[in-house]
Order: structure tokens, then sequence, then C-alpha cells
């Protein structure tokens, strides 16, 4: 578990320390919030959601975004390690690569946590309305989830390539799409049936319904049904990563 | 004590042999150097004594653990300092040497109290709270064998350890680690292809070439074995020379780079009759020098190549596997 620890601190360390990079990966999910949440609140009636406006439907989807990207990006950032020869050292110390890849994973996913954090307080003076401990509580459990998953694949890519030129490539073909696919901007009951399909096989919708019901009180899938499916993918995906990231070359 | 003993350690990557067959033992408190060309397979070397790679044939012993069968027990024992830099640039230097502490799970006291003398040892304790990313190479270098030396390794690698550095900066890292040595007993292999870094420094050297050993002893052996002394001739007709160094006295002749080295037995008393050979042949000369052997002569005298000459040979070996590497 110490070993866990040290790997998560200096993920802790160097991210507090990367002042541009925090602010940075905030723009993105800002934009989104005030563009989208701002320019279509008036024009967007979500269906039978008890009269919430469009902005606040976006919000935990905003949320789910900001965790994804930023653990995804952490986890990726082992090929840094690899490239600079930091990862040799931390390889040929007498310590297992799970316990590396837990730290890792578990660093990534609480910098993932604090940034999606950063957009929830932000989001609370757009005019998020509070709903309760509680409510905060099972969104931040969802958020937790979204991290731990996404930093491990993010670390099973990064064992699977080579250096950054492929990451592009893996931004624009893997992340927009699960995002974009995740229902974070749009109500999945009113999507056609064959897309709803889609929806529901990608891991990101359940994190996001399942924030929205922390936030909102409602959601389009049953919060049970999240928790189980996001903590059932984020097992596989550990394990995955773990597997490949014991199996990566130096 | 032997710190390592290694026995017929073998690395083949898709077809290329890499290190091939070699056999040798270190003993403890000794400074072992491997010395050859970029390519020859040094690195390999190290890299599978350290359990960085599998080795494909053969064993060794590395404190008396097995390298393949108890990788944890080898790494517990040993300090390595790679070619490469492998700090993080984003942390300080005690941030750096913590890290590495807690890896290997140094209680905090210890901890702590080490990493102040490490650091003083290295002269970098009024440069502890900076990042890194501020450190000169040298400096770089310094926090780097700081940091292996931190969970007080029997034995420790360092692969290159004055590659790109000034003259000064390499003597001064010549001093701690002949220090380290003597002062803490510590048990050093490192790999050069500087010769006079290894003349400086080992107790004992294997010259490697091709992934094979050629020869191996203490730096004046190795000399001494060449024998006598070196006159190395400059010449436009230096092809021709060799044909007519037939003297009984005269050891070795080598052609290499519009130049030939004689190897001989007392050069003071021969060098007049060695010049008068050239008058009789109609030979010209553009210099004449006569030294004692250094390690290079020694490197010329196995291998019929100076060690540059060999680098450029193989480090376009080395390319082209790398290529094939990656694929």
């Amino acid at each position: 578990m110490d070993i866990v620890y040290t790997l998560w601190l200096r993920n802790i360390k160097r991210y507090l320390r990367s002042k541009s990079r925090i602010v940075g990966s905030l723009g993105m999910p800002l934009f989104f919030l005030l563009a989208l949440g701002f320019g279509l609140n008036s024009v967007v009636q979500i269906p039978g959601e008890g009269g919430a406006g469009y902005m606040e439907f976006i919000i935990p989807g905003i949320i789910a975004m900001s965790v994804l990207f930023t653990s995804v990006f952490s986890g990726i950032q082992v090929i840094w390690d690899k490239q600079f020869g930091f990862l040799k050292e931390t390889l040929v110390a007498p310590v297992s690569r799970l316990e590396i890849m837990l730290g890792q994973t578990l660093g990534g996913a609480t910098t993932a946590l604090i940034q999606g954090a950063i957009i929830l307080v932000l989001s609370l003076v757009i005019g998020l309305q509070f709903s309760g401990m509680t409510g905060f509580l099972i969104a931040f459990v969802f958020m937790l989830l979204i991290g731990i998953c996404f930093a491990a694949f993010g670390i099973a890519i990064a064992s699977k390539m080579e250096d950054m030129h492929g990451f592009q490539l893996i931004m624009n073909f893997v992340i927009f799409p699960i995002f974009g696919l995740s229902g974070a901007l749009f109500p999945i009951e009113s999507l056609p049936e064959w897309l709803r399909v889609v929806t529901y096989l990608d891991p990101l919708t359940y994190g996001v319904e399942g924030i929205r019901y922390g936030l909102l009180g409602t959601s389009a899938i049953g919060p049970l049904t999240c928790l189980g499916v996001l903590g059932g993918c984020t097992a596989v995906m550990i394990v995955i990563g773990a597997v490949l990231f014991r199996k990566a070359s130096i | 004590m032997t710190a390592i003993h290694v026995e017929g350690l073998t690395k083949e990557f898709d077809g290329f042999v890499a290190v091939d067959d070699i056999s040798f033992d270190i003993a403890d408190g000794e400074i072992f150097g491997l010395l050859g060309p970029n390519g020859a397979g040094k690195t390999t070397t190290i890299s599978m004594l350290a359990t960085l790679l599998e080795p494909t044939a053969g064993m060794a012993l590395v404190n008396g653990v097995d390298i393949t069968d108890d990788q944890d027990g080898v790494r517990k024992s040993i300090g390595i300092v790679f070619q490469d830099q492998s700090l993080d640039e984003e942390l300080t230097a005690w941030e750096n040497m913590d890290f590495h502490g807690r890896l290997y799970r140094i209680p905090r006291e210890v901890r702590e109290e080490r990493i102040s003398t490490l650091l003083r040892l290295v002269e970098l304790e009024d440069r502890k709270d900076s990042l890194v990313k501020t450190f000169s190479g040298g400096m770089r270098r310094r926090l780097e064998i700081a940091r292996g030396l931190l969970h007080e390794p029997k034995v420790l690698f360092l692969d290159e350890p004055t590659l790109g550095l000034d003259p000064q900066t390499r003597n001064h890292l010549w001093h701690y680690i002949k220090s380290l040595n003597t002062e803490k007993g510590v048990t050093i292999i490192l790999t050069t292809h500087y010769m006079d870094e290894a003349d400086r420094l080992c107790d004992r050297i294997a010259i490697i070439d091709h992934g094979t050993i050629i020869a191996m002893d203490t730096p004046d052996r190795l000399k001494d074995r060449i024998g006598g002394d070196v006159v190395t001739i400059v010449s436009p007709d230096a092809a021709a020379i060799p044909a007519i160094m037939t003297a009984e006295w005269i050891i070795k002749t080598e052609l290499h780079d519009g130049q030939v080295t004689i190897h001989l037995r007392d050069a003071e008393t021969h060098i007049v009759e060695l010049i008068g050979l050239f008058g009789t042949h109609a030979l010209e000369i553009s210099s004449v020098s006569i030294r004692k052997p250094t390690l290079e002569d020694v490197f010329l005298y196995y291998t019929g190549k100076t060690i540059r000459e060999e680098e450029a040979g193989t480090m376009a070996r080395m390319r082209m596997m790398h290529r094939a590497g990656r694929r």
C-alpha cells in the first residue's frame, strides 16, 4: 500500500505544481457549459425532466467530461515517463508492477476528481441548485469511478503506445466518441432505438446518469444499475490496464 | 566473496546476438569496467544483471542471488544509474530522492537522514528544493548517483556515468566514484567507451566488442601484455609500411586511418634503426610519435580497429536493429 501511496503522491505533487494544466483543462468543459448551456437553454426543452432547463441538464455531463479527459490524459502520461526515462527508475525498484499501476491509476483518478469538483463548484455559481449532501456524495462516488476506470484505460493505451504520436488519434476516435455517445449532452430516451443501444454500451453513460441522479435527483437509468455497470467496467479496466502494463516494454 | 558471477550470459534480439556467451567474476569491493564501443553489448549486459532484461541463455548471480529466479532479491541489493537520465524533472532534488527512498521502503527517519548526507556528498544540499529541470547535466548526474546509493546497495551499476559531461565535471565525478568505493566499500561496475575513464577508475577491465569479451585484466597488465612501446607513423606511403617491418624486435604492425601503429620492444634504442628503414625503402614520413601503450592501443591490438572506427560500424548496425525492433 505504501508503494501505491508513493506513486499517488508523486502524481498529486506534479498535478498541483502544473497550474497551467489545471487551468488549461478547465477551458474546454467551461466552454461547453457556457456556450451550450446559455446558448441552448432557452430553445431546448428536456422532455419529462420536471421542467429542468438545458443548462442544468448538461452540468452532470460536463462534469463527467472533465473527469474523463483528465483521467485518460493522466493515464497516458505514463508515455512521458517512458520517454523521459523515469519509468525505468520505478521499474528497477523491488516493487511489483501492479502496485505501480494502481498508484498511477489512483493518482490520475484523484486529479480527475479535483478537476470535476472545480467544475461542480463553478456550476453552483452559474445556477445549479444544491441538492443536499447525499446527492453530492453520490455524484462524487460516480466521479471517482469514472476517474479510476478511465485512468486505467489511459494506462492500458500508454502501455501499447511507443510515443505521443498516437495521442491525437486516441483523442479523436476513442475519447470524443465515448463522451459524445454518453448522453452527456442529450437525453438518451429521445434517441432512436439503434442509437440508444450504442449509448448503453458506453460505460460513461452510466457515470453521467449516476452524477445526474446525485445532482438533479432524476436519471434515465436507475442509480443502482449505474453503480453496478460502472463499477463492473472499472474493475475490468483495472485488470486490463494491469495486464497490459505488466507486459509493457520499457 | 564474489559480488557478481556471470556464466555464459547471452542475449538475442530477433536473431541479433547483442551479448554472446560472456562469463566473468567480480570480487567484492572491486571497480570493474566494461569497456567497448557503443553497441558492443555493455548496456545490454548491465540491463540483464539489473533484471531489466531477461537473458536468452546463461546465468548470473548478483550478491549470490540468481537474476532470473529472484528479481526482487537482486533489485534490493543493487543501485543503478542509467545511461539516459531517469529523474522526474517536475520534482525537486529532495523529492526525487524521497520518492526513491519510499520505493525501497526505507523508514522515514533513516530516509531523511541519508538523503541529507548524500545530497551533501554530491554537493547539492543548497539546491535540494529546486526543481530538477533547472539543473545542469553534471548536477543531474550527481543527483542520480546519490539516488542510486540511497538504499545502500552492495553493488552499484553506472552506465556511461560521464557521457556528455565537460572535462571538469568528469574529473569531479571520477573522484566521487573512487571515494565511494574506498570509503563505503561499494562494488562498482561501470560501462564506458572512454579509455581514460576506464584507466583512471577501474581495478579490472573487460574489453567487450560485438557482444564478446576479448580481453580482461587490470589496466596495467592489459597494457603490459601487448608489450613494449608504441610508435605511430603518419605517412603518405602508409600502405607499404607493414611489409618492411620485419625486424625481430617488432611485435606487431597495424595499418589504420592512413597511419601505422607499430608495437615494438625498447623503442628508445630501435627508433634510429626504424627510421633508417624508411630511408632504405624510399618511403616518406609525415610524423612520428613514441609512447607507452594506452588502453586505446590495447583495444586496437585485440580488434585491429580503433574504438572510433568500431563505433562507426556498430552504430549503423544498431540503427538497423533499432528499426527492426520497432516493427
